[in-house]
């Protein structure tokens, strides 16, 4: 299996944007912001496409145009960041936009479903690169902010007392996130970044209370999906994106279900 | 010998609505006094200002010998629970560490001196099995006990708790009194604690500051709950029935504190 160049190029993305998506996901659900993560994912198929429709590279119409949005919503404060109907709207709104670039550039059945389903398979060495540089970024922002977003989401109002600024924490927090969504866009599609963004995070708080090790085990068990998921793809020659989205959902479900024997939930 | 909050001339908005006016009073080390008042009146918004949140449209506020500053390490703050905590699935022991530098940038890494005064906190609270079970699975009364054991973090000299008895039935409401007051004395802090209802708070305060209609009346029960004070306070007439120890204040006929969910 790993003979193959693409196979490898697809190993090395999966593993990149799964730990990526792993430990922003964890903090993503710690916030009570998935809807948030769900809406940016969208968003960011009106980037791809609209860049597409220019002639500048998917990726980066999709980077742009998510951050964006995620700015947004952090600059729009606690009014629209737990809007669920005001973000639903938009994200329509945006996926409607982006079947209309689509409409304008007729070459086009495989290059959507790549955009909202994945196309881990197609990726390059190149690719490989600008994920992972981009991936490093945004933990490395991630470390810098990760006290006091710890401290904002848990405490808002002693955190203010105390000096941190929410407003901006908040903002940088959702760049990220934004970032991190179309990182797995590359990998799961638009419509799939749940999948690697708050499965293994939401299994993970279930499985344990302590900060650290749920980290680690949120970033662990994406991994785990994405390549156990693009190894099953391989041999089976069904879709990667479906073995990912089946075992993270069968994670979750197990993780649920111990969860509820220990009382936990 | 210094105050530790010195209050002169305050006058203090919130948007369009003034909330206190013109409003002086001084309040001595190591007294615990309970802050009361109607919703509205400017009980979370006096602490606020002792923050350096809010800053006064007019007068003084001085906090230990100085002037309000802005996250003052001297000040703990034990705010108004709100629900975003209740459902993590977080331990109390994360909770509580993630304000020990939390205002700083950077990894939430803990030093040996970092964890130790986490240890130390929960100790005091005696909070320390709790904290290992997520906040999910806590009762009121024991997530209050963290909350505390936040504001502690640091060794303030003063402590601010804003309505800690706040949703607590009345065996968990005593716990908490005697819990801060043991606190109080053990380590010479002065604490302002604000509530609803006074009669929870009877045997532990020092003074009563009483706020209402923009104004404030600090002193004992004795010269603050009577007839004339708050009826003053309130702009209504107001009386106060002490029945078997315990103090009710009265307007019209039926007792005021009851009112906890309405906002003035």
């Amino acid at each position: 299996m790993l003979e193959y160049d693409f196979m490898r190029s697809a190993f090395a993305a999966a593993g990149i944007v799964a730990v990526l998506a792993g430990i922003v996901g964890y903090f993503l659900v710690l916030r009570g912001q998935t809807f948030a993560g769900h809406a940016l994912a969208h968003v960011g198929f009106t980037g791809a496409t609209g860049a597409v429709l220019l002639g500048a590279p998917a990726l980066w119409g999709m980077v742009l145009v998510t951050v964006a949005g995620g700015v947004g919503i952090g600059l729009m404060g606690e009014r629209l960041q737990n809007r669920d109907v005001a973000i639903g709207v938009v994200l329509s709104m945006a996926l409607g936009f982006g079947l209309l670039f689509l409409h304008f550039f007729t070459a086009y059945a495989t290059q959507a479903t790549a955009l909202l389903f994945g196309n881990v398979l197609g990726v390059t060495m190149p690719t490989v690169v600008t994920l992972a540089a981009l991936a490093g970024g945004s933990l490395a922002a991630l470390a810098l902010i990760a006290r006091p977003l710890l401290f904002a989401t848990m405490q808002p109002e002693l955190a203010e007392a105390k000096g941190v600024r929410l407003r901006l924490v908040a903002v940088l927090f959702l760049a990220i996130v934004a970032l991190a969504t179309a990182e797995c866009s590359q990998i799961v599609g638009v419509l799939l970044v749940f999948t690697l963004m708050v499965c293994p995070a939401a299994a993970a708080q279930l499985l344990t209370a302590r900060l650290g090790w749920g980290v680690a085990l949120s970033a662990a068990m994406a991994l785990a999906q994405a390549w156990l998921g693009l190894a099953l793809a391989f041999y089976t020659d069904w879709p990667t994106s479906f073995w990912i989205t089946a075992l993270s959902g069968l994670t979750y479900a197990g993780a649920s279900g111990w969860a509820s024997r220990t009382h936990r939930t | 010998m210094v105050h530790t909050i010195e209050v002169a001339g305050l006058t203090l908005s919130v948007g369009n609505r003034t909330i206190l006016s013109d409003v002086s009073f001084a309040i001595a080390e190591q007294e615990f006094v309970g802050v009361l008042g109607p919703n509205g009146a400017g009980k979370t918004t006096l602490m606020r200002a002792l923050l350096g949140l809010v800053r006064p449209a007019r007068g003084t506020l001085r906090v230990l010998g100085a002037p309000v500053a802005f996250g003052n390490p001297l000040v703990g703050y034990m705010p108004q629970f709100r629900g975003a905590a209740t459902g993590m699935r977080l331990r109390g022991w994360d909770f509580v560490a993630g304000a020990v530098a939390g205002h700083r940038w950077g990894l939430p890494l803990l030093n040996a001196a970092d964890r130790a005064e986490v240890g130390r906190v929960l100790e005091l609270v005696d909070a320390t099995g709790l904290a290992e079970r997520p906040l999910r699975d806590l009762s009121g009364g024991e997530r209050q006990r963290l909350l505390l054991a936040q504001a502690l973090l640091g060794q303030p000299r003063l402590l601010l708790l804003d309505e800690p008895l706040m949703s607590l039935d009345p065996h968990h409401q005593h716990g908490v009194v005697e819990l801060v007051r043991d606190l109080q004395r053990t380590l010479g802090i002065t604490v302002l604690f604000s509530a609803h209802e006074l009669n929870p708070l009877l045997g532990a305060l020092d003074r009563v500051l009483y706020l209402g209609g923009g104004h404030a009346a600090l002193g004992t029960v004795e010269e603050v709950i009577t007839g004339p004070v708050l009826s003053r306070l309130y702009g209504s007439s107001i009386d106060v029935v002490r029945v078997d120890g315990r103090i009710f204040v009265m307007s019209g006929g039926h007792a005021m504190e009851r009112d906890h969910h309405a906002h003035a």
